[in-house]
């Protein structure tokens, strides 16, 4: 049966809603299929506004992954602003897809990204616009499965009430698993209906089916067990790793939006994974190892990447892109190619050396040398032993004196609040920092309207990371810190006014800190601060602290458990973590460890050109380091 | 920059949506993907040479969008146009590129022939609002701006208005199955004037001046742009001409000031 589209009804309510083009679809490389001439069917969600979402990466991928398939169709949907969601409930249209304006519960599977815990409200608005049943287990053989999947699955259990599996990792294989057993399952006719299909994906391994679980708990509020409920269900699921990154040069071509995005490039991972073993850093921890993608193909993708979408901009993305083991040569590759063209070249530069300076004064050799961005992450040399940021203050001078004797103007530099340990002094030290960072910059460019910009986040502890066990600190006393940061600043008469303060306040992180330690009872507060109006959380316009205040209090009122107990509660090692089922690989122990050399300031290795330190991810995913340098040249330009 | 190239574009469909500046960078990337050997301003941060020429609302389709864009080396025109219609998304079309010459092109945009399909409304209704609007004299609507409201005459700037006669329903995209009963099209030309006065002030006055009241979002179309011929009939009921701005003709008479 064909789908009608949507679109026909939603067209005359477009004029009264902001930006309706982000609604409108037709970019270019998106893929319209028969609907009828496929044998499943995905909606790929972000669930944020068209502007963040579009630009995603992992959406891109995936979305052409599947498309290129014969058998299967996806197309992308994105969370609604509040204007036209009250339209659509005013004329009864469903959450749509872009594309074809398809309406989602039309679909076999919806899979669902999350970058981050703070669109989990977004999930919800988008299931009730569908007419999917929010709780999976009233869902009918009508609706499709909901499937979860980016960093946040790494601990879905705050949402698995609302989600019917969870992917872990990298998805292009994974994604491609499912179609297959989706597919495999329809041409059967369907066998043990929603149930059947969902035993199917958690039999093999390739997902994770929260409700194949049964979670107890202790009368303190911690988790006694969690156990599956079914036979052959395996007691732990783990991640998926995708080897050879030049095996999957994705995006080839990439959506190219009319409406105007938050990144506005071409971006190509020249690296997954990080072995820095920053101890907060849950990307480089659920990442591992780090496989590198060749300088060739880099290269191919950039010059195909541009050709297909006439973006002015690439960006080399990956953890920590210096640490390529052929950045040198792809720079200055790809400098020599597109000089005296159009295009600019920009790298995430967060690694705290000169080496990062010349790779920027390469990228930036035709353009202009405005600000330079490193990532300290903590004010003292102590914090940073503790984080395993090994970068000493002495680094940090020579780098930035670098980059304002090259002719930068501004350096921004990262630091975070609220880390294990940390004591007021710890922060203060950041504005000592800065200090001599002006101090020194000046001196070297030998000028005084050098500017250095502070930006600071709220340290929220993570799954699967060794602060995993670590109390989150108190908004109030993050609060405190930073405004006894600024005033020491701002109350400097040499050097305050070159140096720059950015923060939000600390409240936005302790509700993120709930969901992203949270277990299965969060999954009320969710849905009770939805139930209340709560939209687009990660907005600071549509956030508020107060909303998800009063909904912890109301659901946990009675039970052990508390906002509190959630987020600045430490834990001992015996405590059964949600998330000790969902295998990153990482070995419990060693993560243990590794949280006790944090507090007893002890630093570790990158596993890259040290010994293994047995992280344990290589031997239990089966996985191993891919890096180079292969010593090939970047090739040169060929005709498309 | 050795060559100017002008170019009409039409904006359509669902593509109507999409607002001056999303056009604008979605141009600038089709230039590029088109390979269309574009000159770049000189300075820091160098930009192509396009210029814009009063764009039609955001939500306004057009038949008849304007720009021009500086080239570094000479290009056949018709070339041009194919290579940039197809690096533009269907919806988005470039309908016609010709060399430039004087008079400027702004010169020769003096006004605007719009269609206006009012879907759900009786012929009979819209013509009692033409014809109410017609022998007023001056018809002042409020507008909201970003700075507040501002007050302005749609009158003054109406050179023609008469309803086209009854449409076929569902011209603009109304759900089928629930046709409407009546359509009526309103045939428009607007001189263009600082401060821009719309076709959605004109809809205004109507609705001031009569009992006019249109139960869907019309549907807004720029048929045309160019200047009015001054030989045809001058009389607001008729149906004053314009002319062409591609026209080579034009070229030859100095735009009156």
């Amino acid at each position: 049966m064909p789908v009608e589209s949507l679109f026909a009804r939603l067209e005359p309510l477009l004029p009264g809603v902001s930006k309706p083009i982000q609604y409108v679809g037709g970019e270019l490389h998106s893929a319209v299929k028969d609907w009828d001439a496929v044998d499943v069917r995905w909606a790929l969600m972000y669930p944020d506004a068209y502007e963040v979402g579009l630009p995603n990466q992992g959406v891109q991928i995936l979305y052409e992954v599947l498309n290129e398939r014969a058998d299967t169709l996806a197309e992308r949907t994105y969370s609604v602003w509040p204007d036209l969601e009250a339209v659509m409930r005013a004329h009864g249209i469903p959450q749509f897809t872009v594309d074809a304006h398809r309406p989602v519960r039309s679909f076999d599977l919806l899979g669902v990204s999350f970058a981050t815990e703070l669109g989990y409200t977004n999930l919800l608005t988008a299931l009730d616009l569908a007419g999917i049943a929010l709780p999976a287990d009233e869902r009918t053989d009508d609706d499709p499965l909901v499937i979860a999947g980016g960093h946040a699955a790494f601990n879905p259990e705050p949402i698995a009430e609302f989600i019917d599996a969870a992917v872990l990792g990298d998805g292009e294989e994974a994604a491609l698993r499912i179609t297959d057993i989706v597919r495999d399952w329809k041409a059967e006719g369907r066998p043990g209906g929603r149930d059947g299909l969902l035993l199917r994906l958690a039999h093999d391994g390739v997902a994770y089916v929260p409700s194949f679980y049964d979670v107890d708990y202790l009368p303190d509020g911690r988790i006694r067990r969690v156990v599956p409920n079914r036979p052959g269900v395996p007691w732990r699921v783990s991640k998926h790793t995708v080897m050879n990154l030049d095996a999957w040069p994705y995006p080839k071509k990439p959506l190219v939006p009319l409406a105007e995005t938050v990144h506005e490039r071409y971006s190509v991972e020249i690296f997954r994974g990080c072995t820095r073993g920053c101890r907060f850093c849950q990307a480089g921890m659920i990442t591992r190892p780090v496989r590198e993608r060749s300088i060739t193909t880099v290269g191919e993708m950039v010059q195909r990447g541009i050709a297909a979408t006439g973006f002015e901009e690439v960006g080399l993305l990956s953890l920590s892109s210096a640490d390529h083991s052929e950045i040198g040569e792809i720079a200055k590759g790809l400098a020599d190619r597109y000089d005296g063209e159009q295009v600019s070249l920009s790298l995430p530069s967060t690694r705290v050396d000169a080496f990062n300076v010349t790779l920027a004064n390469e990228l930036s050799r035709n353009g202009r040398r405005t600000g330079l961005t490193f990532a300290p992450e903590g004010g003292s040399e102590r914090m940073r032993k503790v984080i395993n940021k090994m970068v000493t203050e002495d680094d940090l001078i020579r780098t930035v004196s670098t980059a304002y004797g090259n002719g930068w103007r501004q350096v921004k530099l990262y630091f975070m609040c609220g880390l294990p340990t940390e004591t007021d002094d710890d922060v203060l030290q950041i504005a000592e920092m800065a200090k001599h960072v002006i101090k020194a910059g000046r001196e070297a460019a030998g000028r005084k309207d050098i500017r250095c910009t502070i930006s600071i986040g709220a340290f929220v502890p993570k799954p699967h990371t060794p602060f995993q066990w670590a109390a989150q600190l108190d908004h109030e006393t993050v609060d405190r810190r930073l405004r006894a940061l600024k005033a020491a600043v701002m109350g400097d008469r040499d050097y305050g006014r070159s140096i720059g303060l950015r923060y939000h306040d600390g409240r936005p992180s302790i509700v993120e800190g709930l969901l992203s330690r949270g277990d299965r009872r969060v999954g009320g507060v969710i849905r009770r601060v939805w139930e209340d109006g709560g939209r687009f959380d990660g907005w600071s316009e549509h956030f508020s602290y107060e909303r998800w205040e009063s909904a912890a209090a109301e659901v946990f009122a009675g039970t052990p458990v508390s906002m509190d107990w959630y987020t600045t509660r430490e834990r001992e090692l015996a405590e059964v973590l949600p998330w000790d089922h969902l295998d990153a690989g990482l070995d419990k122990d060693w993560m243990w460890e590794d949280w006790q050399d944090a507090v007893r300031e002890v630093e570790v290795d990158d596993c890259r050109w040290t010994p293994c330190y047995d992280c344990g991810v290589c031997p239990t995913m089966g996985t191993e380091i891919q890096i180079g340098p292969t010593g090939r040249p970047l090739l040169p330009l060929s005709p498309v | 920059m050795v060559q100017r190239l002008r170019v009409r574009y039409a904006k359509r469909g669902p593509l109507r949506f999409t607002s001056h500046r999303d056009f604008a960078r979605a141009f600038e990337r089709a230039l590029r993907r088109a390979g269309v050997p574009m000159a770049y301003s000189a300075g820091f941060s160098p930009h192509p040479k396009i210029s814009y020429a009063g764009a039609a609302p955001t939500g306004v389709a057009s038949e008849a969008e304007y720009l021009e864009i500086g080239l570094a080396q000479v290009s056949d025109p018709e070339a041009t146009r194919s290579a940039l219609d197809c690096a533009l998304p269907p919806g988005l079309d470039v309908v016609e590129v010709v060399e430039a010459e004087p008079p400027a092109l702004a010169d020769r945009l003096e006004a605007s022939r719009w269609r206006i399909v009012l879907d759900g409304v009786e012929p009979a209704v819209a013509e009692a609002a033409v014809a109410a609007f017609l022998a007023a004299d001056c018809v002042e609507v409020e507008r909201k701006t970003k700075d507040g409201t501002r007050t302005v005459d749609a009158r003054a700037v109406v050179v023609a208005l008469r309803v086209a006669g009854p449409g076929a329903t569902g011209v603009s995209a109304v759900d089928e199955t629930a046709p409407t009963a009546f359509c009526a099209i309103l045939d428009v030309v607007m001189r263009h004037i600082t401060p821009a006065v719309r076709p959605d002030d004109v809809l205004t006055a109507l609705r001031h001046v009569s009992s006019l009241s249109t139960p869907v979002t019309p549907l807004v179309t720029r048929l045309a742009q160019g200047r009015l011929d001054e030989a045809s009939p001058a009389d607001a009921g008729s149906h004053p001409r314009l002319i062409d701005p591609l026209n080579r003709d034009v070229a030859t008479t100095t735009p009156p000031r």
